[in-house]
């Protein structure tokens, strides 16, 4: 028997797949094609305290190996998502995990206090959005703010919280360093990398918002090695991503020190690759005669 | 409903004009599902390739268990898929979307360009009298053929070569084509046109919309267009191309 179990502050998931906020929804729309019960947790998208309506189009580009985003964050609200999203997940085995976005401390902390009394597991605290002028990637660039925001989250939430760093830095090992400070439970890393197309015909920029979010499998190298710096600098466990597409590179971010992994582009590029990566998991333990899946975890020193 | 992601043969692939192929896949029962006016996501079999390309289904043969696109060569994805020849596999995600809304009034389809292919599926499906308005640049009227078996087939061209020279309106005017209902599809100023003639005649207009898509299937909403009343999904303005339409009334969203 192997165990795909893992722990995260104290939170127990059946195996360490979860997929990237964003890219998923709330779950609904891939439940057609994915069967929600297999997965660790779903990460929903970034949810807000009111309705966000979001950048205008086109909000998205391919780019080798990859893609640009600038969807600004449109979502329903708190309101829509307690009524709605939650009753949906909570029909699954699963864990939820909730991404939370604001503009303001007090935008997050408003949606933080209004989940702590819903049955959701875990909060994903979105300080890495590159896309929205105030709020997000404002609170992720500048270790004091990170680990200010970090405190008056964990000041009000009752669920365990992980701050989702951005890229976009210098120094990741700062950052990290600087949720740890603040509190955080978990870290999750990396959100989009800031990024540039223009389309040379038309002369303007492929995106509206003239940049985005770069993701996918252009950006996975670097993904693993601020996974493995983080790893090294902090003693909270770490949810790595960033251009997962199969089994072997999210086994490539837990011998890097991610103690689990999230799908974000490849849910695009084919949406069973979520499960499809729990069940290679499973093979490549089996193959290496891994009996425990912690035995992987920040095994390449 | 139900839609899949399956990989299927190509049957066959012909070139109709400068840059536009016909590609017709054998995908079971997926072709039983296909609705006209909906469209299937074609992923690229280069891994480089991220996105798949939302193409609009042309035509369906339910007993053969076949499905064609026809669709215009805009870069290295679509490029790929047209060297595709038989026997060749093809990853697809479909059918997807909601279709036309096929009423039993007289019809007017209309669609310029790339936006004509899923208007041949309808046309065949339409039980009633119609008129099928199509657009070209020039002389390279592809499919107009293949559409004057459903319906009379009134063209415009662009440079004049064929039919009204000017752009579908001229060629409705010049024709004086009438009906009940639009079914539209193509570029935005078209369908813009078409939605004020629509409004100022008092006749229903159904129109196509297209955007960049990643998903697909409404979750990543990059897809969106505004919409005049809130959208039940994220309760602003805006709804998903992909999910809630591609087909929408004319009077639903803001062009």
């Amino acid at each position: 028997m192997i165990s795909t179990k893992v722990n995260l502050a104290g939170v127990e998931f059946k195996n360490p797949v979860m997929e990237g906020s964003g890219t998923f929804g709330s779950g609904a729309e891939y439940s057609a094609y994915v069967d929600l019960n297999k997965l660790g947790a779903v990460v929903t998208k970034g949810v807000a305290n009111v309705p966000w309506p979001g950048n205008p189009t086109p909000r998205i580009a391919e780019t080798s190996s990859g893609m640009l985003n600038a969807i600004g964050l449109q979502n329903p609200g708190i309101d829509v998502f307690i009524e709605r999203d939650i009753p949906f997940l909570k029909q699954y085995d699963t864990r939820i995990v909730v991404n939370v976005c604001g503009k303001t401390t007090e935008d997050y902390l408003e949606v933080v206090e209004r989940l702590a009394d819903t049955d959701v597991d875990m909060l994903e605290i979105n300080i890495s959005c590159p896309n929205v002028k105030e709020g997000g990637i404002a609170f992720g660039q500048d270790p004091k703010a990170v680990e200010a925001i970090t405190k008056a989250v964990k000041a009000k939430a009752k669920q365990p919280v992980i701050m989702k760093l951005s890229p976009n830095v210098t120094d990741i090992t700062v950052m990290a360093k600087a949720a740890e400070a603040g509190g955080a439970d978990v870290l999750s890393m990396i959100n989009t990398l800031t990024g540039m197309k223009i389309d040379i015909e038309r002369k303007t920029f492929a995106l509206a918002n003239k940049t985005g979010g770069l993701s996918g499998p252009a950006i996975k190298p670097v993904a693993v090695r601020m996974v493995y710096q983080a790893a090294h600098a902090v003693k909270i466990p770490i949810i790595g991503m960033g251009g997962i597409t199969c089994a072997e590179d999210a086994i490539e971010f837990i011998l890097a020190g991610a103690s689990a992994v999230a799908v974000g582009t490849a849910n695009f590029m084919n949406p069973y690759t979520t499960v499809e990566v729990v069940k290679g998991i499973e093979d490549y333990m089996t193959r290496h005669g891994v009996k425990d899946i912690k035995e992987l975890v920040g095994a390449v020193k | 409903m139900s839609s899949k992601m399956i990989t299927v043969p190509v049957i066959s692939q012909e070139t109709l004009s400068d840059g536009v192929y016909s590609m017709w896949l054998s995908v079971g029962d997926m072709a039983l599902e296909a609705k006209p006016g909906q469209f299937i996501s074609v992923y690229s079999n280069d891994k480089s390739r991220v996105l798949p390309r939302p193409i609009s289904i042309c035509e369906v043969d339910k007993k053969k268990g076949s499905l064609r696109i026809v669709y215009r060569v805009v870069g290295a994805g679509t490029n790929e898929f047209s060297r595709l020849s038989e026997g060749d596999d093809v990853r697809i995600m479909g059918p997807l979307g909601n279709g036309f809304f096929m009423k039993d009034k007289k019809a007017i389809l209309v669609a310029g360009g790339i936006g004509i292919p899923p208007m041949l599926e309808l046309a065949k499906q339409l039980d009633c009298e119609k008129t099928i308005v199509v657009g070209y640049r020039d002389a390279q009227t592809f499919l107009s053929e293949e559409l004057s078996k459903y319906g009379k087939v009134v063209i415009a061209t662009e440079d004049g070569s064929v039919g009204t020279k000017g752009n579908v309106l001229d060629a409705i005017e010049a024709e004086g084509v009438s009906g009940d209902v639009i079914y539209s599809c193509g570029p935005i100023p078209m369908l813009r046109a078409l939605k004020n003639y629509a409004a100022q005649k008092d006749i229903e207009c159904q129109i196509s919309l297209e955007e960049k898509m990643a998903c697909g299937i409404g979750a990543c909403l990059a897809c969106v267009c505004k919409s005049k009343e809130v959208d039940h999904h994220t309760h602003v303005h805006n709804k998903r191309i992909c999910k809630d339409g591609p087909v929408f009334y004319a009077g639903e969203v803001e062009l």
